[in-house]
């Protein structure tokens, strides 16, 4: 029989080497396998990386990790075809230690993280595409790999292999994702000089924007576009759920060329020069899609568990988060010497118990509301950007007069029954 | 038999973008890859010992990042590799590199013998093909460059043949051994590597030897000062232009392409031989 591992992760994205990282750190033997040519080379996200979860793997990576800018002001956009309502915060406190959140570029970042987890022992082998989990008895001891001989056995296996994840499927953990659980997001990294972001996003060097944008950027489908500065390079993109493209019928590149040419972004981009076009699936179906995350020598973390937070744009976090339970209740299940579904479900809960249970429990409802009720982003988003014109467009009427106008221009479509009812739908599905 | 094989960790100048002011290669615009050429060395080198049994050792010289290069000779199947890294060897042209490669191998000859040197083509960022027949040379062993094939090795005989590429075809040579071969890509094709091999490169911490660790070492031939080579000039390659894409049916295309080759040889108004 081939060697033997404590442990084997498949996949290493922030959920894969955040588990490599934690469990090697604590004396485990733990192989990392990643399909790209080197981690980060076929991993896809905007391009935020939250502090706090970072964190607690590594105190203190801000001051070697290779980030882009540290985030000091967050703008929502809530854009028309002509015209955009916004909003932000920009505060300074963001701009010092310990700071907020980060932009990254994913192909540095995670290159970085998996070297991280190399120093604490872990194994790490690149181009290597894990096929199969390897069942004994109905339980996982290992993995086949499209290598020759390319069975390799370990206590536990740890699934980070991404959105699709084909590996827990093949388990039966979870059916093929519906078209409304998955996001389809086309993002570009656009090459802008260092100078152009800092006086078009008024910042100084080492300071960042992001920016999400609502409303016509998806044509009023379930979705958003961003805009996130890196240091001498920005990350716009947009996505919507696979539905949401579908029953528009929309491309996404073609969303994609729309938003770059919309009035409101084109100027943010002149002269910019492309240097990556990227796509990828996004799992957002939340609470209710959560797949079964245990099995007997087997767990489910990250994207391959659904642990996206679409709402706030939160998924690397909670992807860290769940690889560094996992890998606590693997070194829990060691001391009791055995790798059983019982044993391992600690981790489970954990989860569920965590921010990242409570926080998908919160909005379990919201996008499937969302997406049945295409109102709010189809019909509100522009009534927003009408009521602004109206309120500040000086014409001798009296602000009375156009509040008036205004409240009816609201109530005139859906009644105010409708709007109340919207209102309150949309209050329950975030409370 | 125990094989060496000299490798090298290049940018990949695939993609490698080239600075307009200075025309000398920007080096972090590519990743560090192993010199393909010297892939198919290392493969063949572990086709070898696999039917005369032995030992396949790489050597490198670099900075200490040319190790990864070394560990994806491990992950081909190559035994062990060495490393020379030191900054005396810094910005040494083919003649010094030749030098300091052939002082390992002394190293390496004394304690473990040597029956065969492989070498790839040429690295393909500087396309000179001089370091493997400048070793062969100071080893005074034959180099056979441009190898596409090692028909027959007799270890007993201590001899081997093999084909040369040659422009119209190849030729056919019996050599002493040890010698060094130059090996083109048509060798072999470079194998998926098996998983353990994987395992054992990600393990694998390749041995690195300063110029300290090697012998009788004349550091005047070492590096900078041991390069006589000067670069008077350096220039991109004048880009093609104006394509001319062809449209219509396969005739159509054909008539076209053949109208307009011999338009370009100023044949088109040759008839019978002479000009009308």
């Amino acid at each position: 029989m081939s060697e033997k591992f404590d442990v084997i992760v498949v996949g290493a994205g922030p959920a894969g080497t955040s588990c490599a990282y934690t469990a090697a750190k604590n004396g485990l033997k733990v192989l990392l396998i990643e399909r790209g040519e080197f981690p980060g080379a076929k991993n896809v996200m905007g391009g935020i990386l939250y502090r706090k979860q970072m964190e607690e793997i590594i105190p203190e990576f801000w001051k070697e990790a290779p980030l882009e800018r540290p985030v000091v002001e967050q703008r929502f956009w809530f854009m028309d075809k002509e015209s955009m309502v916004t909003t932000s915060y920009k505060g300074l406190e963001w701009a010092q230690e310990p700071y907020n959140n980060f932009t990254v570029l994913r192909a540095k970042f995670d290159k970085w993280f998996a070297d991280k987890a190399v120093e604490q022992g872990a194994l790490l082998i690149n181009e290597t595409v894990v096929t199969e989990c390897i069942v004994e008895d109905e339980k996982v001891v290992g993995v086949r790999t499209d290598r020759p001989d390319g069975e390799i056995y370990a206590d536990v296996v740890v699934l980070a292999d991404g959105v699709n994840s084909l590996l827990a499927k093949k388990l039966g953990f979870h059916k093929e994702w519906k078209p409304e659980e998955v996001a389809l997001t086309v993002m570009e990294v656009m090459k802008m000089p260092k100078g152009s972001i800092n006086e078009r996003f008024n910042v100084e060097d080492n300071q960042g924007v992001s920016v999400e944008i609502f409303g016509e950027s998806t044509k009023g489908a379930l979705g958003t576009a961003f805009l996130y500065t890196n240091k001498d390079s920005i990350n716009i993109g947009v996505g919507t759920t696979l539905s949401g493209m579908i029953k528009k019928k929309m491309k996404p590149h073609q969303l994609l060329e729309e938003l770059k040419s919309h009035p409101m972004i084109k100027p943010y981009l002149e002269g910019a020069e492309t240097l990556e076009y990227l796509a990828h699936l996004i799992p957002e179906g939340g609470y209710n899609s959560i797949p079964k995350l245990v099995g007997d020598g087997v767990m489910v973390i990250g994207d391959a568990a659904q642990l996206v937070n679409a709402i706030h744009r939160e998924g690397s976090n909670m992807a860290m988060a769940s690889g560094k339970m996992a890998a606590e209740t693997i070194l829990k299940a060691k001391e009791l010497g055995e790798f059983t579904e019982r044993n391992l479900d600690s981790y489970r809960t954990d989860l569920y118990d965590s921010f990242i249970g409570k926080d998908l429990k919160k909005y379990k409802d919201a996008a499937h509301t969302f997406e049945e009720h295409p109102v709010y982003f189809e019909q509100y988003v522009p009534l927003m950007n009408r009521a602004m014109s109206t309120m500040f467009t000086v014409d001798g009427t009296a602000k009375w007069d156009k509040q008036k106008k205004i409240m009816n221009s609201f109530t005139a479509g859906r009644g105010k029954l409708g709007v109340a009812k919207d209102l309150y739908r949309a209050w329950r599905v975030v409370k | 038999m125990n094989i060496l094989v000299c490798i090298k960790q290049v940018p990949d100048t695939k993609i490698i973008k080239i600075n307009p002011k200075t025309n000398t290669l920007d080096r972090s615009s590519a990743p560090a890859i192993l010199n393909p050429y010297d892939a198919h060395a290392v493969q063949e080198a572990v086709r070898l010992k696999e039917v005369h049994g032995g030992k396949v050792t790489v050597l490198s010289m670099g900075p200490p990042q040319a190790k990864v290069a070394i560990k994806k000779c491990v992950e081909i199947g190559a035994d062990e590799g060495y490393l020379i890294s030191d900054r005396r060897f810094a910005g040494a042209d083919t003649l010094a590199t030749s030098y300091a490669l052939y002082k390992a191998i002394q190293k390496l000859m004394d304690e473990q013998g040597i029956d065969l040197v492989l070498c790839g083509k040429h690295a393909i960022d500087g396309d000179t093909g001089q370091v493997g027949p400048g070793i062969a040379r100071r080893m005074e062993i034959p180099p056979l460059t441009n190898v596409i094939k090692v028909e027959e090795v007799d270890l007993k005989e201590k001899r081997m043949k093999v084909r040369r590429k040659i422009e119209d075809g190849y030729e056919l040579i019996q050599s002493e051994l040890p010698c060094l071969l130059t090996v083109e890509k048509e060798i072999n094709d470079v194998a998926y590597s098996p998983l353990p091999n994987m395992i054992k490169a990600a393990r694998y911490n390749p041995i690195v030897w300063t110029v300290d660790d090697l012998d009788d070492v004349d550091i005047k031939q070492l590096g900078l000062k041991g390069s006589p080579t000067i670069v008077g000039k350096m220039w991109p390659p004048e880009k093609s232009a104006g394509a001319e894409m062809i449209d219509g049916d396969v005739k159509k295309q054909a008539k076209a392409l053949v109208e307009h080759m011999l338009e370009k040889r100023e044949l088109f108004e040759v008839k019978g031989g002479e000009k009308v």
